[in-house]
């Protein structure tokens, strides 16, 4: 007889039951109900009824451009912004310990705190924004309220937020260079960008890696912030999929509803997981 | 070495101006305005209060027949419930799945790596919910919770566990120790820098989590502290001293926590999820 492995699988099991029925089975089944025009009471087959509807209502499918935009551009900004505070917050100043808890401290606070915050700070008559730009001498404008400009600043205020965990993964991404290969650079002469580029930039590819993946996904799962912000609007400016799939099931339309969820998991299989793969590839080439 | 000496020193000027525009005033925005009447909070201006205002904050706390004082009870019964369930069950697993082979557990690490990136089904989770009869409850809504946050956490203990040495198990197992007794004597307590880690990451986002309870904690005996702001909105829609005062007294436990478990998240950083 096999002898048995310490390693029980009966270690697994609460996890397995918890995540299993509680995350895996409702993904399983949304496949099946985005198909149906359905309530809780009942449903009917429909075909791809609901995902035609979604790509012919001007209302539902700007959400997905929207999606796309404000994953990509969120995500992008943390990478760049917040490697760039990581540097200056692991470089010699003395400020830094102070510093990174500033950094910090928007993470502790609700994305639906911060949307209203700033909802108040954006306010187009009163808001400090605009006021501050005002002392400046450049005209603010209605940031929420002008379609032209209201995707853009709940990315900004997203960005603002995002960028704390960020900085704390790239912190420890720097950290944990082993300071030996520094010390032997600087010792055969390397001037800080050679540093940067050459040991610093390319050991914090892990790091780097996990900021850009879990700020895109991130960024296509998006809802409280837009929802305490815009609630999708001016119009449907700043709908995304998220925002939509609540609205869909405020409306009662739950087939429509999870249809939404499923176009979301075709983009996360199109966008994130090829980019994992490339980025793991990257990492190791 | 002087000159590097002022190049620091102007890095720290400049650190520090662009933190209290971009940082701080939003912050002292949030605070001042507390502790205004409704009348200047209204005005939305960067200003110190004209007269302080504390019984704001007592407003918000007992207005709607004590919404407030429900819905942080039950945010904290939901942010400790799910927390130690975590750290229980994932503990476990991320331990098995870092040291067992095979096919089967390759499955079931791709399973629970799928995770970090495939959003909630949201409906299709509410049916489940009402077939298991945990829709609307606090014991379905903290069962939800450790679902979601599951992958995150078996990350993070599954690339801690890759650091911590085969050889002491055998030596426990030699001993005679039974592979529960082995887990919770030996790897447990050498988990404990990622546990903080894990406690502080998933408190804030439980706590701070409005979406998840918005769907699947319906009703306001249910109501969590992040709904509370989203009710006040609408009932003080006029009063942002109060929305401000809210949103203060939200922010604090998580302040609090942040204050004890400070270092320890970067450590436990370096330590799991980076070198994975």
């Amino acid at each position: 007889m096999k002898k048995k492995s310490v390693y029980s699988y009966w270690f697994l099991v609460p996890m397995l039951v918890i995540y299993v029925v509680l995350f895996i089975i409702p993904i399983a089944i949304s496949f099946f109900f985005s198909l149906t025009n359905w309530t809780f009471d009942g449903w009917s087959f429909c075909g791809i009824e609901n995902f035609k509807t979604f790509f012919t209502e001007p209302s539902l499918y700007s959400s997905i451009g929207n999606t796309f935009i404000y994953a990509f551009l969120t995500s992008g900004l943390k990478v760049v912004l917040s490697f760039l505070i990581a540097l200056f917050l692991t470089s010699g100043i003395k400020t830094k310990t102070f510093l990174r808890s500033v950094v910090f401290f928007p993470n502790l606070v609700s994305m639906i705190a911060v949307g209203l915050t700033f909802k108040a700070i954006l306010n187009p008559t009163k808001g400090i924004l605009n006021q501050f730009l005002g002392v400046l001498g450049i005209d603010g404008r209605d940031w929420l309220g002008d379609v032209s400009t209201a995707l853009y600043s709940v990315i900004g205020v997203d960005v603002w937020k995002g960028l704390s965990i960020a900085t704390v993964i790239f912190i420890a991404g720097i950290k944990s260079i082993d300071t030996t290969y520094i010390e032997a650079a600087k010792i055969d002469g390397a001037n800080g960008w050679q540093l940067l580029k050459s040991i610093i930039f390319p050991l914090c590819r892990p790091a780097m890696n996990s900021v850009i993946l879990l700020s895109l996904i991130g960024g296509l799962k998006s809802f409280d912030l837009i929802w305490a912000m815009t609630g999708g609007g001016p119009g449907y400016a700043t709908d995304v999929i998220a925002s939509v799939i609540y609205k869909q099931y405020a409306a009662g339309y739950y087939g429509l509803s999870t249809a939404g969820n499923v176009l979301m998991y075709a983009m996360i299989a199109v966008i994130a997981f090829p980019l994992q793969k490339f980025l793991l590839k990257a990492e190791e080439g | 070495m002087k000159k590097r000496k002022i190049k620091y020193l102007i890095g720290d000027i400049i650190g520090l101006t662009v933190a209290f525009f971009v940082f701080i005033i939003p912050f002292m925005f949030i605070i001042f305005n507390s502790l205004k009447d409704t009348k200047e909070a209204n005005l939305l201006k960067f200003s110190l209060p004209d007269t302080l205002h504390f019984e704001n904050y007592i407003e918000v706390i007992t207005a709607k027949d004590n919404l407030f004082l429900t819905s942080l009870k039950n945010s904290l019964i939901l942010t400790v419930g799910s927390v130690i369930i975590l750290v229980l069950v994932c503990s476990m697993a991320g331990y098995v799945i870092q040291r067992r082979r095979g096919r089967f557990m390759s499955f079931v690490n791709f399973l629970v790596m799928s995770g970090l990136m495939i959003p909630v089904a949201i409906l299709p989770t509410i049916w489940v919910m009402q077939g298991v009869h945990l829709y609307k409850t606090l014991t379905g809504m903290i069962l939800l919770e450790v679902a979601f946050h599951t992958p995150l956490s078996i990350m993070l203990y599954r690339g801690f566990m890759a650091n911590i040495p085969v050889e002491l198990e055998e030596a426990a197992r030699i001993d005679g120790c039974s592979p529960l007794g082995l887990f919770v004597k030996i790897i447990f307590p050498l988990l404990k820098p990622i546990t903080s880690t894990i406690i502080i990451l998933n408190a804030v986002t439980v706590f701070n989590d409005f979406m998840n309870p918005l769907y699947f904690l319906p009703g306001s005996e249910n109501s969590t502290i992040q709904l509370t702001l989203y009710t006040f909105m609408g009932q003080f829609s006029s009063s942002y001293n109060m929305v401000f005062a809210d949103v203060v007294i939200i922010t604090l436990p998580m302040l609090i926590l942040f204050l004890i478990f400070n270092q320890k998240i970067v450590d436990g950083m370096v330590a799991g999820s980076v070198k994975g």
